[in-house]
């Protein structure tokens, strides 16, 4: 009896083999800095809770070039993974409407459109406007 | 006619006497509007007879001629030859078991399939005189660009879940449990979720999308499997949520 071929694949590297494995990993890293973006806030929430003078220092560490730094690469990636996120909603929300399907784009800008309200309330709350 | 020399590595291996593959080069002088099977052909009656692959249909439809085409899982009669610059690299279909070149068992893709019983389950049985299942157009589409499948297993080269972790039910068998869960005239959804909405069936899914790249059917396996996470997760919130498990 003639042996069938097994050809591993390797647990570690396969994501280099095609540009397209690239791309997702890509965005699964990013989730790091959505995650470590977290953790600050509960930092933050910390610091607010432990009084005035705390509060304040953690202002301070925040106007840090290495915490600037965090920030744009946590922006970067929140971008980009809301984007790949958005994305794939026309996919996995298809909408018919008798007997058409409604076009992909018009589902991802709906929620592109929300995204955008929601960060302008969000905004507003804040005092920036 | 024009034509062209086309220089192809292809992937050899005898299970009698190897016990790793190796690539074979070959150099054909092929017609400019050939495909990657036409070569292939060339290759087998005029310079190596011993060279094994599968197809039939040269039309993209019998779905047997699936292989990597430089690194791609592709059609090998939908892969013109123009297309491609330099040595081209031809292998069997990634993740499955090599037979002989590149001749792979389907039987794990086989098995898989039959499990998700993909076929219509009716509601309520009824005897033929009764007269046909009835379907608007609108409950037609709902389903019908899952109903485009070829089985080339192309989905299952491209998707890195089903190589890593082989027992994953994998991207068309799942998208053809969905095609049924979706036909107004089935009533089997049920069955199917308990193979599908398991830990191998779409929950092992990570949406990388590279079923959907590779399919040369545009089924979108990818958009079925995510249909799939939001109806069998919509069903847990049922079943745990609502009074009598929202049956």
């Amino acid at each position: 009896m003639s042996k069938p071929l097994i050809r591993e694949v390797p647990p570690t590297s396969w994501y280099l083999r095609h540009p397209r494995y690239l791309r997702y990993m890509a965005r699964e890293v990013t989730s790091l800095f959505v995650g470590a973006y977290c953790v600050l806030l509960v930092f933050a929430l910390q610091s607010l809770a432990a009084g005035q003078a705390s509060y304040e220092a953690f202002l301070v560490a925040l106007r840090s070039p290495a915490s600037i730094a965090f920030h744009l690469l946590a922006l970067a990636a929140a971008l980009y993974h809301a984007a790949t996120w958005f994305n794939a909603t026309q996919k996995a929300m298809p909408i018919q409407v008798g007997e058409e399907f409604v076009s992909g784009n018009l589902i991802s800008g709906a929620h592109y459109v929300a995204w955008a309200a929601l960060s302008i309330v969000i905004l507003f709350l804040a005092g920036v406007f | 006619m024009k034509e062209r020399l086309v220089q192809l590595d292809v992937f050899r291996y005898n299970p009698d006497t190897d016990t790793a593959g190796h690539y074979q080069h070959y150099e054909v002088v092929c017609q400019d509007e050939w495909v990657v099977l036409d070569a292939l052909n060339k290759i087998k009656e005029t310079i190596d007879p011993t060279l094994n692959y599968r197809w039939s249909c040269h039309m993209a439809v019998c779905g047997s001629c699936g292989m990597m085409i430089n690194g791609e899982p592709k059609l090998s009669c939908h892969t013109f030859l123009r297309d491609y610059a330099g040595v081209i690299r031809v292998e069997p279909l990634t993740h499955f078991p090599v037979e002989r070149d590149l001749v792979t068992a389907p039987d794990d893709f086989i098995e898989k399939l039959k499990r998700v019983k993909p076929y219509l389950i009716p509601k309520e049985p009824k005897p033929i005189s009764e007269g046909e299942y009835l379907q608007t157009p609108a409950q037609l589409k709902k389903y019908h660009r899952f109903t485009l499948c070829i089985n080339c297993m192309l989905c299952y080269a491209a998707c890195p879940e089903y190589g890593l972790t082989p027992k994953f039910i994998g991207p068309a068998a799942i998208s053809l449990a969905h095609r049924y869960n979706q036909d107004s005239r089935d009533g089997g959804r049920d069955e199917r979720q308990e193979i599908i909405a398991s830990k191998e069936g779409v929950w092992e899914c990570t949406f990388v999308g590279a079923c959907s790249e590779v399919c040369p059917a545009h089924v979108d396996p990818a958009g079925a499997l995510q249909q799939v996470k939001i109806a069998s997760s919509i069903d847990w919130f049922k079943e745990h949520l609502l009074p009598g498990g929202g049956k």
